[in-house]
Parts: C-alpha cells; structure tokens; sequence
C-alpha cells in the first residue's frame, strides 16, 4: 500500500501525489490519519474529501492508502445505534473525545467484542447462494437479524456450521471451497446492494397522519418528497413518520441540520411506544446524526452510509423507512465539493450531476425481491430545503422528476398554525390508483369515494374564495355558503393535525375514515336542509356541527361520534 | 518562533499571497509586522511553495517586503475568569484601556461540533417578560433565535429589554451575557454599552465590539471569539450564557468579500456556496450539554436587506436557527412596541419548554388559538379593505375585531414592562373571551373550564 505526500490543503479539499488508490477509495490524511476519500484524479494529482476538519494540517504530511472504498460495516448491533455520517458511533466518539468531536478517532460501525447467540438454519451439506439466509441472531426483543451470504460472495456448499455465542468476526460457518463466514459484512456505501427483481409497491404505508393517509398515501417502498421553507414542518413530519410509521426498521438521517433536533429523537425514540407492538421505538431504529457544523464530507456521505445499512435489513426481508432531512444539505455537500474541485457548475452552482445522484439514490428504494426470497421494501421520505421557500429551485425540480409523493409544505398555512401545512391543491401521490383496492378491502369500501368528495369540496372552496374576495361571502348562493362552511370543518376538523397532542399525533385508519364520514354527513344533512329552506345561519349553528370539532382529540372516539351523529339527525329533523 | 518571510507575491484586496518553504498548516495563524505595527492573519490555502491569507486587520500599509511569519499553530483565545467585565475589540484585543487577558486557557476559535449524543435537550422556560416572545414563540435555555429586522427598526431596543428581563423561573440565578458588535455604528454600540452599564449587566458581560469603520475582515473571527468565550463560560465555569450579536448581515457582508476575493464560484446572489456551512458553525455552537451546568442562548440579531426574508442570509438563518423573532415595519408604522409579527415568528423549542412544570398546561392550545386568529383576522383586512367590513359575516367580524385588540393589547407593551408568564397568558385568555367559547376550536374543553374568564370568574365567586 503506498504512502503519498500531501500537496495542497484547502478547505475540506486535499491534494496529494504519491498514490495509486482508485476513485473513492479511502485514505488517511496526515499524521492524525484523518478519515478521507479520493474523489478525484488527474495525471498523478489525487483529489481528496476529507470527512473531518482539516485546520493544521500541512502539505507534506503523509497521505496512507487503504485499499478498499469507504465501506459499511453490517452485521448485528446496528440497531439503537446513532451514527455520524461515515457510522463511527457518536456515543463511541464522545467516549473517545468527550462532549465535542474532534478528529482523527477511528471507531467501528458495530461492536466487535459483544457476543451474539447465533442459530444457524441451515445444514452441513446445504448449497448457499449469494445473499442466502443461513442463520439468525436476535438483535432486539422482537427483531432477528438474518445472518447472509454476502451478496459479492459466491456461496458453496456448507462444510460445517456452528450454533452458540459468537462476536462479529469469529468463524460461524466454512463453506466446502475453505472459505469463511462470520456475522459481519463490508460493502461499499455508493454501490446499491443486488435484489433478485423489484416489485411494484401495492400496499401503503401507514403514518397515521389523516393527510397523507386520506389524501396522498405512500406505498411501501414508495418515495416521497416533503418539500419546504423554513419552518413549514419538514422535521416534525419525518419525525412523526418515523416514530408511527408501521414498518419494521426505521433508518433516520439528520443530513445537515440541527443538533438539537438529533437530541430530540435521541431522548424521545427511546420513551415512545411502537403502536404495532409496544417495544421503544428506539428498537427498531437507527439515527445518522451529521448535524450542519459537522464535515460537509461526511454529510454528503451520510445519505449513503444510511441508505446501504436500509438496504441491509431490507436484504432481510423488512420493510423499511429511510427519511433524509434535508437532501438539500446533501446537495449543497456536493455543490460545495464540486466548487472547490472547479467543476464547470450547473444550475445555481449545483454539479451538473445532481439530477444523476439524485436518481441514484432515489432509486435505491423501491419493494423488491429479496436474494434470500421473500420481500423486503425501502420507503424514502426526503425533505427538500429550497432556498426562499421557492420550489422552482433545482434541488425540488430535480427530486419530483424522481419521487412518486409530492408533500408540499405551504408557508401560508404554517403562519395559521395549521399543521401539517401540506397544501391540499398542490399535493400529489402518485400511488393513489395502486392502493385504491387494498383500502376498499381493508378499511371501508367508501374510502376512495369519500376521499374524493372531499378533494372536491376542497377545490371547489379554492374558487369560491377567489369570487369571496372579490364580493364578500354573503353574496354567494346558499348552497356555495355551505360548501365553503363544510370546507372550514375538512381543514381545521381533519386535515388539522397536531403532532404534539397525545392522542392526536397518531390515527388510525379507522378513525381516519370515521372523521371524515361524519363531516360528509353533516354536509349531505346541510344540503338537503338548504333545499328545504332552511336559513344557511340556521344550518351553521346546529350544535353538533360545532361538536365535530374536537371528536380527532379523543381515543375512544366511537361512542362521541356516534352521540353527535344521532344528535345531528335530530337537530337537523327539527330545522323548520 | 518559526522563520520570518519577506516573499509577499501578491496583495489583492484582503489576501496576501506568500511564497515559503516550510510546510504551512491551513488556517494557521499568521503574523504580519509592518512599521510597529502587528497585524494577525489565517492560511485559507496552503500549498507546498506558496499559501494564501486572508489579513484581519486589512492589507492597508502592506507591501512586497512586509515580514510574515507563521506561528505554527491555528488561533487560539486566551480565557480565563477574568474575561468577564471586559471590553474587547472584534479581534479581541482590550478596548478599555485595561491589561491583555492573562489566559488559564488557549482554546481553537473554530470550535468543534458538540457530539450530537452529548446534548441535552433544552427544555428550561425563560421568561423575557415580552407577550409575543413568552406567549407564542417561547424561548428556551440553550436555543438560538435569532431577531429578523429591517433598517430603522426597534430589534436594539428589543434585544436590549429580552437581556434585561430575561430570567428562569423560579432560579435567582441571572445569565452572563456576551455582546458583539460587528460593523454596527458607534452610536449603536454605545446604545447597548450605555444600557449594560445602566442595569449593571456589564459587571457580567464580555463585550467585543468591531464598529463600522474597523476592518470588514475582522468581522468574521468576532462571532468566534464570543463563541469561543461563551464555550468556556458555560461549560468550564458552569455559567448561563446569553450571547447577543450584531448585525449578522455585515459579517455574512464580509464572508462574500473574501469569497469575490479569492475568486470563488459564488452561490445565491453572490454569497459562498459555503455559508450554510459557515453560518451553522456559528448558530450551532448554542445548547446545553448533559451532566454540565451552564448553557448557551444565543440572540443573533441580523437586518434583512430590504426587508426581504428570502434574502440568502435570513434564509440561511432561519433554516439553521431554532426559530427566529420577526420585527416588521408594518407593526412599527402603526405604533406598536414591540412590532412583533408573530405569524412569520416561529420558536422551534417552545413545546419542551411550555406547559404543565414549565408554564402552565393551557400554554400551547392558548397560543395556538391566538395565533389560528389573528392570521385570519389578518387576512380579512384585505377582503374588507375590497368589500368593505359591513359585507363580512358576523362570525368574520368577530375575528377581524380580535386582531385589532390583539395587536393592542397582546403584542403592545412598554420598554419597561415585564409581564409575568401568568400575564400574558390572562391577556390571551381575555381576548378569546370576546369570541364566542363554539370558536375555540383549539382548546381542550377543560382547559376551556379552567382558565376561561367566563368559567374563571364564577370559580372564584364559589
Ligand atoms: N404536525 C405538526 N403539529 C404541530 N406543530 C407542528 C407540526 N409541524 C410543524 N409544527 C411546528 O412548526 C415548527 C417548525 O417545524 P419543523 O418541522 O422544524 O420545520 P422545518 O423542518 O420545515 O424547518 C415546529 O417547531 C412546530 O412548532
Ligand atoms: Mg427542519
């Protein structure tokens, strides 16, 4: 392995000579061995991302190769775990470093001490394929990790297998061709790890929010952007996603944002429940916390470093989440590196490649069949920061080329307070016609129906607001009154969701459905009084329309809706 | 002490280039002596035969044989208990006449990353006694949030009443507080300097001040060194810090004229593709960590260039910063102090900050009513500004009418008034008072039973 010398230091960028390492390789900088990637090489010029901060360092130091690119470790203990951008575990670095970070520090992305009962399920004589099952390990109360093959291995036939506690990189099985397996993988973060065929997503993916949910639902293994300025609620949603989201394995990159944030999900995952089977959300999860003052090179890297570890448990037939907040701090990383390289930018600076990363990545999701059999799903949630709150940037405009949900965060509706601020105009999913049967069939055959009596009643108040504006509402026919009324109760009644109300925060489809029946119901009641004469004043203050209100509030809902909709048909009878 | 280099190549603007023979570490610090005088820069780039530097105190009086040497090692602060009631200037050098700081300590004003699983999660209720701070956008110990103004807006007056009044409850403990000054007049300087003195703030402040007519370049280390002494006050010596400063806008000025200088793809409206980066190596220096004492607030206060929130640098911000405090011209125009606009105003940490232990339990659904109103009422402005208010519906009379009291008597108040949490709150409650309670549509029914003055007063009849 060759020692090169550093030519050139500016910023995170390093210029070395002296080496023979290939494009993305991993190598170490200066006397700290400070974490680094080529990313770059012309002539016998290397170009060099350093994933730490480069103050000091000076040309002539050494620069050692490693050989190998910047890999993930896989193997059991990921879970629970919290990771920088390049997985060194941060409660690791502050072990080593204390409160503040500080660099050259070389920790492992899982523990390789810590024995693991491993209970191989396969045999002495079975033919193992690449990325074949052979054994389990329980890693949490309710997750078993599959033990595989590697997917760059090519199998063979098993010579002898072994059951009982072993670390990470003791001997567990010996295939005939002498090779040998152990709990523990490396695989390359910017290469997507091989399915056997990718399956179209048919089933949603439930949050548990009523507007997504109810009105631009995502698929397992579909992909979704949640576009916003500052402040519209792009945190708060991939937080509530990750926290209710019925999936088996959460991967959470903070990419570039608040350290505080990362504290939050750091003391709240591990106190709040998992609704589908009560353990610490904590169990189920894995954080990525490369906050906006850390190295913008990992940064860029963290996107990968959590997509490869989703990708992991999805090879294990799980359904997974990844949410990346924000892909802009990941497309700003390479917009930087790509300035300090002196690349011939694109639009707004960006590298003319962003489009092309932004596909690769988002594509890297998706329902798949699985090497070991069976099927696993990586559903990506990224949220997007244009700057101004402008979503004709190229960041957005690039992301909805590739993304099939579009969440657009609308900052008017955040200067109500109205949570979550997703416009109900501009939104889309894409996945709405695939998931229509599986609702029809699961919760309600009215749901699709309703949903989009809803969505009409919705567009239908956009334009009479327009005509409002102009004349003022009591110049509308009664009926137009009632539809701009019923609208109100379909905004603040359900789409008004609060992800720090208790009860509130999560709803279950059932719920879901039965609230927005009950406002279609008031509205049908509405209409047919309007025919009968009734004064549109008189409609609007029947008191169990007001009681409508805060039914999304309680948890034993049922017994309050059903007394309000009884109530409802008597006062609606004695309107005269 | 390393070798002395009389090999200037180059001087252009703020930079100066140096061929040298030794390695050069990058952002070493830099000594340069010309006449009597000695100025400090910092290596930008650093290659194997010449580095480039970016000079703090200006490249004014400099030329080709001007003597440069290299220290070796990257700039440090010298701290120590002392610091506190000093004057210092944006480099850090004494402003008061007094002694240079003899330092316990050296610390890297860069300043590394706070782990992110080493913070704690702020969650302490301070009380500023402003209605549209306490009331709708909290402040929490450990937070940074920052005041968005515009020229000729009362953000000093603002920022100077939230330093005054700005206590935990319940804790008779009051917060050091750290002021730096870049590129704001002297005349504004003094304003703050006149009022620390005046409510003894200054016997626990450290001030570092780089005015209007110092060095632009100076600017950018000033924001560190208050950092760096905000560091070492909280969590060396335990102390509550509430760092404040002024005006955001010149440094983010000065970041664009050494990245024109050195010829760097620029990115929005000519600002560094880095700034993101750079501004949240700032902002993100604010927090508490576990197991120590002491905390960080920061106040950063910035003018938007023409009042424009999409402005890079107020975008920039605000997508870093826990929030921000909205000053508008609107408000100020019709005579309301504070002329908070709270419906752009945000505190991304009031919900761990308020209700029940902190505030009160009604906090959060008090604040989210009001809020829910007055950006309504605010909207019906402009349909009665058309059709005229008699067109408006009764209920939209209603909503129009509270938005008026609510900038009146919620958002309004004296420079010297400090409200109680309680205050404010009773003001809030007040107000929804006049709507019908069926409006209430955000607040829990019991809360309704408990606070609303209607159900409050009979309660206190019994
Ligand atoms: N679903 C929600 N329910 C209640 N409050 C919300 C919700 N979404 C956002 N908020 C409020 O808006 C603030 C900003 O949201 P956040 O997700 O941090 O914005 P962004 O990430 O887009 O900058 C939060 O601190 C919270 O007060
Ligand atoms: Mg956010």
């Amino acid at each position: 392995m060759e020692v090169g010398k550093v030519k050139r230091v500016a910023g995170p960028l390093v210029q070395a000579t002296g080496l023979k390492a290939s494009m993305y390789d991993l190598v170490l900088v200066g006397e700290e061995g400070l974490m680094s990637e080529v990313i770059g090489i012309s002539g016998n010029k290397y170009i060099i991302q350093v994933y730490e901060d480069t103050g000091g360092v000076r040309p002539g130091e050494p620069v050692k190769e490693t050989g190998a690119p910047l890999v993930a470790q896989l193997g059991p203990g990921i879970l629970t775990q919290i990771y920088d951008g390049i997985q060194r575990p941060l409660p690791m670095l502050a072990a080593a470093s204390g409160d503040f970070i500080s660099r050259g520090l070389f920790v492992d992305g899982i523990d390789h001490k810590k024995k693991w009962e491993f209970k191989p399920t396969a045999k002495k004589g079975d033919v193992l394929k690449p990325g074949q099952a052979f054994g389990e390990v329980q890693e949490q109360l309710l997750i078993k990790h599959k033990i595989m093959v590697p997917p760059k291995h090519k199998g063979g036939a098993i010579k002898e297998i072994y059951a009982g506690n072993f670390n990470v990189d003791e001997t567990i099985a010996v295939l005939e061709d002498g090779s040998k397996l152990t709990m523990m993988h490396k695989w390359p973060v910017r290469q997507a790890r091989p399915v056997t065929k990718k399956l179209a997503p048919t089933i949603p993916l439930r949050t548990g929010q009523r507007v997504v949910d109810g009105f631009f639902s995502l698929a397992k293994g579909g992909t979704a952007a949640i576009p916003g300025g500052f402040g519209t609620g792009k945190t708060v949603m991939q937080q509530t996603l990750s926290k209710w989201a019925d999936v088996d394995i959460v991967i959470y990159v903070g990419c570039g944002e608040r350290g505080n944030e990362m504290a939050d999900v750091l003391h709240e995952f591990p106190e709040l429940q998992d609704p589908k089977t009560g353990r610490p959300l904590m169990e189920r999860s894995i954080v990525y916390a490369n906050t906006s003052n850390m190295p913008v090179a990992a940064r860029e890297a963290s996107i990968y470093t959590g997509m490869t570890t989703a990708e992991y448990y999805r090879d294990m037939g799980y359904d997974c989440m990844m949410t990346a907040d924000s892909t802009s701090r990941w497309a700003e990383a390479m917009r930087e590196m790509g300035s300090r390289l002196e690349e011939m930018p694109g639009e707004e600076g960006y590298p003319a490649y962003l489009g092309a990363r932004l596909a690769d990545f988002y594509e890297r999701a998706g329902r798949a069949e699985v090497l070991n059999g069976g099927q696993g799903s990586i559903s990506v949630v990224g949220a997007v920061s244009p700057p101004g709150g402008d979503f004709t940037e190229p960041v957005t405009q690039n992301t909805l080329r590739m993304v099939k949900v579009f969440w657009a965060l609308d900052s008017k509706l955040t200067q109500r307070r109205h949570f979550p601020s997703i416009n109900w105009l501009d939104s889309y999913s894409l996945y709405d016609q695939i998931l229509e049967p599986w609702f029809i069939e699961n919760v309600s055959p009215d749901w699709n129906k309703n949903k989009r009596r809803a969505m009409n009643i919705l567009q239908e108040n956009a334009e009479l607001e327009e005509i409002v504006m102009l004349v003022g509402s009591d110049a509308l026919p009664e009926d137009q009154q009632i539809t701009l009324e019923v609208a109100r109760m379909i905004i603040n009644f359900w789409l008004a969701q609060s992800a720090f109300h208790p009860v509130d925060t999560f709803c279950p489809y059932k719920k879901q459905f039965d609230l927005l029946a009950a406002i279609l119901k008031y509205r049908d009641y509405a209409f047919e009084a309007v025919q009968r004469g009734i004064s549109v004043a008189e409609i609007n203050s029947v008191p169990s329309k007001d009681a409508l209100a805060k039914v999304r509030l309680e948890a034993e809902y049922e017994p309050i809706l059903a007394k309000i909709l009884a109530q409802m048909d008597v006062e609606f009878k004695a309107l005269k | 002490m390393t070798k002395e280099y009389k090999t200037i190549t180059e001087i252009s603007g703020p930079l100066i280039f140096v061929e040298k023979t030794e390695p050069v570490g990058y952002m070493e610090l830099v000594e340069i002596r010309t006449g009597g005088e000695m100025k400090r820069g910092q290596v930008l780039d650093s290659s194997d035969d010449i580095v480039v530097i970016q000079v703090f105190e200006g490249t004014g009086g400099l030329s080709k044989d001007t003597a440069v040497s290299f220290t070796g090692d990257v700039i440090k602060m010298p701290l120590s208990p002392g610091i506190v009631g000093r004057v210092l200037s944006g480099s850090g050098k004494p402003r008061d006449g007094g002694p240079e700081i003899v330092p316990e300590v050296l610390r890297d004003i860069a300043g590394a990353a706070i782990n992110p699983a080493s913070r704690g999660k702020p969650r302490s209720f301070i009380q500023t006694g402003i209605s549209t701070i306490d009331g709708t956008n909290t402040l929490v110990r450990g937070q940074k949030l920052p005041i968005f103004s515009g020229a000729g807006l009362p953000h000093n007056d603002l920022a100077l009443q939230i330093a005054r009044q700005a206590k935990a409850l319940g804790e008779a403990e009051s917060f050091a507080v750290i002021f730096c000054a870049m590129g704001i007049t002297n005349e504004e300087a003094q304003h703050f300097l006149a009022d620390f003195e005046r409510t003894g703030a200054l016997e626990r402040a450290v001030v570092f001040l780089n005015l209007a007519d110092d060095p632009a370049v100076e600017r950018i280390l000033t924001p560190r060194l208050g950092l760096t002494t905000a560091e070492y006050l909280a969590f060396d010596l335990d102390m509550h810090v509430l760092i404040i400063y002024t005006d955001m806008t010149n440094y983010c000025e000065s970041l664009r004229q050494m990245g024109a200088a050195r010829e760097e793809v620029p990115g929005r409206r000519g600002y560094p593709g880095y700034m993101y980066t750079d501004l949240a190596c700032q902002y993100e220096r604010a927090g508490i960590i576990k197991g120590k004492k002491g905390s960080i607030t920061q106040f950063p206060i910035l003018t938007m260039p023409g009042d424009d929130i999409t402005h890079p640098i107020p975008d920039l911000s605000g997508y870093i910063t826990e929030g921000q405090i909205i000053v508008s011209r609107e408000l100020h125009r019709k005579g309301i102090y504070p002329p908070v606009d709270i419906r752009p105003s945000l505190s991304r940490l009031m919900n761990s900050g308020i209700g029940k232990g902190h505030t009160r339990e009604d906090h959060r659904a008090v604040s989210d009513q009001l809020y829910a109103y007055y950006a309504e009422g605010n909207d019906l402005r402009g349909l009665a500004a058309i059709v005229g208010k008699e067109a408006l519906s009764e209920r939209d009379k209603l909503v129009l009418e509270f938005a008026d009291k609510f900038e009146k008597r919620f958002v309004n108040q004296g420079r010297d008034e400090d409200r109680s949490i309680f205050d404010t709150l009773q003001i809030g409650w007040d107000l929804l008072a006049d709507l019908p309670e069926a409006m209430l549509t955000r607040i829990d029914d019991k809360y309704i039973k408990a606070y609303h003055p209607k159900y409050a007063a009979s309660a206190a009849k019994k």
